[in-house]
């Protein structure tokens, strides 16, 4: 079974572009890491891709690609926990979720 | 063209279009709920691909785990759950960074990778377990050690702090972390279970 190798790299593209969007326009923290789960999901299917190709010139015993994607899940879902867990503690002193409230240490 | 890359461009215009909603939704939860549809699109990309196990566990935590995290973090903070406003003065300029990265990487992407065909190949559970197991077990250990560390440290985070915050609200902290049913030999019978008020601050 053959497949060409430009449809999912475009697709994680697109998903790391729409990420970056959203990071940069929304401004609901909750929203901001939704759309840092959905860079990461783009990374991880890089990563998948990119040890296919790898793996379907040179060969590649120990799955490398598919190894680190498992590894970047479990990093983000770690991260996922400790960021609503500062998004809720940030909620208990500001009453507010919006990430220009936390304005603190802004230089 | 076979069947695969088929497959590969409806889940791509499926993901992508529900990627574009959970940006520009205007409801915190039907943001939520496209996310679902985004990760299980990248499942099916994994599926596709022929890498059986990161499809089922990106169901599994993704789906199962961070998406109902990020829904009980919008019910614990009370979001704005109706409709909120997109920042406008700064949407124009991420539509113009994100554009101009989309089309960079796409180009680039077309130009080094447009003609490269893979050969799939079926990676088995049993496969990626031997491998992860054998050749990768102190990385695999390593990570444990690091879920196990960010688990306490968001429990750390989140809890409830005596004296911390602009307002401490005294019945709704609980001293010493103990159970909220008094239990003390003075007969005392204490305050009312704090979480037991709706109007109580949800952050205990």
């Amino acid at each position: 079974m053959q497949m060409q190798a430009a449809y999912p790299l475009v697709f994680a593209a697109l998903l790391f572009s729409v990420g970056v969007y959203g990071v940069l326009s929304r401004r609901n923290a909750i929203l901001v890491l939704m759309s840092v789960e959905m860079m990461m999901a783009a990374v991880t299917v890089n990563l998948v891709v990119f040890g296919e190709i790898v793996a379907s010139s040179l060969g590649d015993a120990l799955l490398s690609g598919q190894v680190f994607a498992l590894f970047v899940i479990a990093i983000g879902a770690a991260e996922v926990g400790v960021g609503l867990a500062i998004v809720l503690l940030l909620f208990r002193n500001r009453a507010s979720v919006n990430i220009d409230d936390a304005d603190l240490m802004k230089f | 063209m076979t069947g695969v890359d088929i497959g590969m461009l409806l889940t791509i215009v499926f993901g992508g279009a529900s990627a574009v909603l959970v940006v520009t939704s205007r409801n915190v939860v039907h943001a939520a709920l496209y996310l679902v549809m985004v990760l299980l699109s990248v499942a099916a990309v994994f599926l596709l691909m022929g890498a059986e196990f990161l499809a089922w566990t990106q169901v599994l935590v993704y789906v199962g785990a961070v998406v109902v995290l990020i829904l009980f973090g919008l019910m614990l903070t009370k979001a704005p759950i109706g409709p909120m406003a997109v920042r406008s003065e700064g949407g124009r300029l991420a539509m113009a960074v994100s554009l101009g990265l989309f089309f960079f990487l796409a180009s680039m992407i077309l130009r080094a990778y447009g003609d490269t065909v893979i050969e799939l190949r079926h990676v088995t559970t049993l496969m990626l377990g031997e491998v992860l197991y054998l050749g990768w077990t102190l990385p695999f250990l390593t990570l444990g050690f690091f879920l196990t560390a960010a688990l306490i440290g968001a429990v750390v985070i989140a809890r409830a702090e005596i004296g911390e915050g602009p307002e401490p609200d005294q019945e709704a902290i609980v001293p010493g972390g103990r159970d909220p049913v008094p239990s003390d030999a003075s007969g005392n019978p204490g305050p009312a279970p704090a979480l037991a008020d709706p109007g109580k601050e949800v952050g205990v």
